[in-house]
């Protein structure tokens, strides 16, 4: 036989069996695609951001369609519509997202705080912060390097003056920077409601507080004595509000000597 | 023990002197792609040693009973392409099925794998070098351990790369390139070096 049919015959031949192969195959090991694990992932907003504490949209979908979960709240980015889109597809009751947004903790923007070393490094706070907790005299303070920026899939953060603000109109509440934040500095506070926030998280005496930071807290129990609804707590020489508690009158605010607490309406 | 022997010589050949990666150049896009990360350039070197292996076995039957038998070894190339590319998907296909997990694992690495030049070049290379079928199995384990080395070195190397002060105009490839070949002028050190413990 000429040479060329036998080449021709055996390629033919080989790709017919392994197409043929193929094809059986898919059909005797075919699996069956979840359906309502794919319809609720369509409703995500697919940041992957991880905020409801699964591996991602596609692991949220598919403990939701397991029922492996029953929270059909957990999509913080999503919010109430994606709630309630889940609870159509699942026939779960659809839960409330409250609202929130991620509000940086801190006021020790260049003029405010002082300075101890001058940092050349790497451009990150991970790293700065291993040098001496960072080059701002106050090791609770924010870097500025931006690794929440980076962070962000939303682009709501920005540096200013050394310091990262949050948009609170483009916050998520995905909570990506929370976590990254290598000084904890981030926190998260409800939306539409006037609450108290005390923008420090200095946990040093106050005399020593004062050389730090301009803007950092002392610890001098005022705000505590000025709360009526007795949200304000001292926690090692640093303010903290539960804003669960808090009314939003604004009397701790008008005590503090250093304009450490603020009152904020996000959005 | 000469079985034994040969066959050493055949693993530290294709791990450490003629590494398909960084001395025969072969299986750079994924060493450049999935190096980043020790668990996902660990996860990927094993499904490639996985597919060179089984890619040996299924060819070489078909290359000894078919080709050769009828006079059609040039037909290799294609053949080899055509027989690996249906076998990554048939492996996909049962992974898929009966193990979940290493799918999921896997997942994205098999596809790639299809097109990988260093799994053709390691049944090609079983060919031309005149392996018997043992032979053939351990090169090819041999060649995807030297993978695995490669890619856990490189993988090393680039984490380092994230915390180190790059210079801009060489930040992102052209450092990870020129980094890859420093790597591989290491590799070059082994030149010899089977010859001289087997000699």
């Amino acid at each position: 036989m000429n040479p060329i049919f036998t080449a021709v015959i055996i390629v033919s031949a080989i790709g017919l069996i392994a197409g043929l192969g193929l094809s059986i195959a898919s059909k005797i090991f075919a699996v069956p695609v979840d359906e309502k694990a794919e319809a609720i992932r369509e409703c995500l907003p697919g940041a992957n951001c991880g905020a409801c504490g699964f591996s991602g949209c596609d692991g949220y979908a598919a403990a939701l369609s397991k029922g492996e979960t029953t929270d059909t709240a957990l999509c913080a980015p999503g919010g109430n519509d994606t709630a309630k889109a889940i609870g159509e597809i699942t026939g779960l009751a659809a839960g409330e997202v409250k609202p929130s947004a991620a509000v940086v903790l801190c006021q020790g923007h260049n003029v405010n705080a002082a300075t101890k070393l001058e940092y050349q490094g790497v451009q990150s706070c991970k790293m700065a912060a291993q040098i001496f907790g960072g080059p701002k005299e106050c090791i609770y303070g924010c870097l500025g390097y931006g690794d929440c920026v980076e962070v962000c899939q939303y682009d709501a953060i920005s540096i200013c003056d050394g310091v990262a603000r949050i948009n609170p109109y483009i916050c998520k509440a995905c909570k990506m920077c929370v976590k990254t934040c290598p000084k904890g500095l981030i926190e998260m506070l409800p939306l539409h409601e006037t609450k108290a926030a005390v923008l420090c998280k200095n946990h040093d005496k106050g005399a020593v507080t004062r050389k730090e930071c301009t803007a950092g807290c002392i610890g001098c129990m005022k705000c505590v004595k000025a709360c009526e609804a007795g949200a304000v707590t001292i926690d090692k020489f640093c303010a903290k509000v539960d804003y669960d508690k808090c009314t939003g009158c604004g009397k701790c605010h008008a005590e503090c000597p250093v304009g450490a607490i603020d009152l904020m309406t996000l959005c | 023990m000469i079985l034994v022997k040969s066959f050493l010589a055949i693993i530290l050949t294709s791990v450490l002197t003629e590494n398909f990666v960084l001395c025969k150049f072969l299986g750079i896009c994924p060493f450049l792609g999935v190096s980043k990360k020790l668990n996902t350039a660990v996860g990927m070197s094993a499904a490639v040693i996985f597919v060179m292996a089984l890619a040996t076995a299924v060819t070489y039957p078909i290359n000894k009973f078919l080709l050769v038998a009828n006079g059609l070894e040039y037909l290799q190339t294609i053949v080899f392409i055509l027989v690996i590319a249906a076998l990554v998907q048939l492996v996909e296909l049962v992974l898929k099925k009966f193990m979940p997990p290493l799918y999921n694992a896997l997942g994205i690495y098999l596809p790639l794998i299809t097109t990988n030049c260093a799994v053709l070049g390691v049944v090609l290379l079983n060919q031309t070098k005149g392996y018997g079928f043992a032979e053939s199995m351990v090169n090819s384990v041999g060649a995807g351990l030297g993978f695995m080395v490669a890619m856990v070195i490189f993988s090393g190397v680039r984490s380092r790369l994230e915390g180190a002060d790059i210079p801009k105009f060489l930040q992102g490839l052209p450092i990870v390139l020129i980094a890859a070949s420093i790597v591989s002028l290491s590799f070059m050190g082994f030149t010899g070096l089977v010859d001289g413990i087997f000699a």
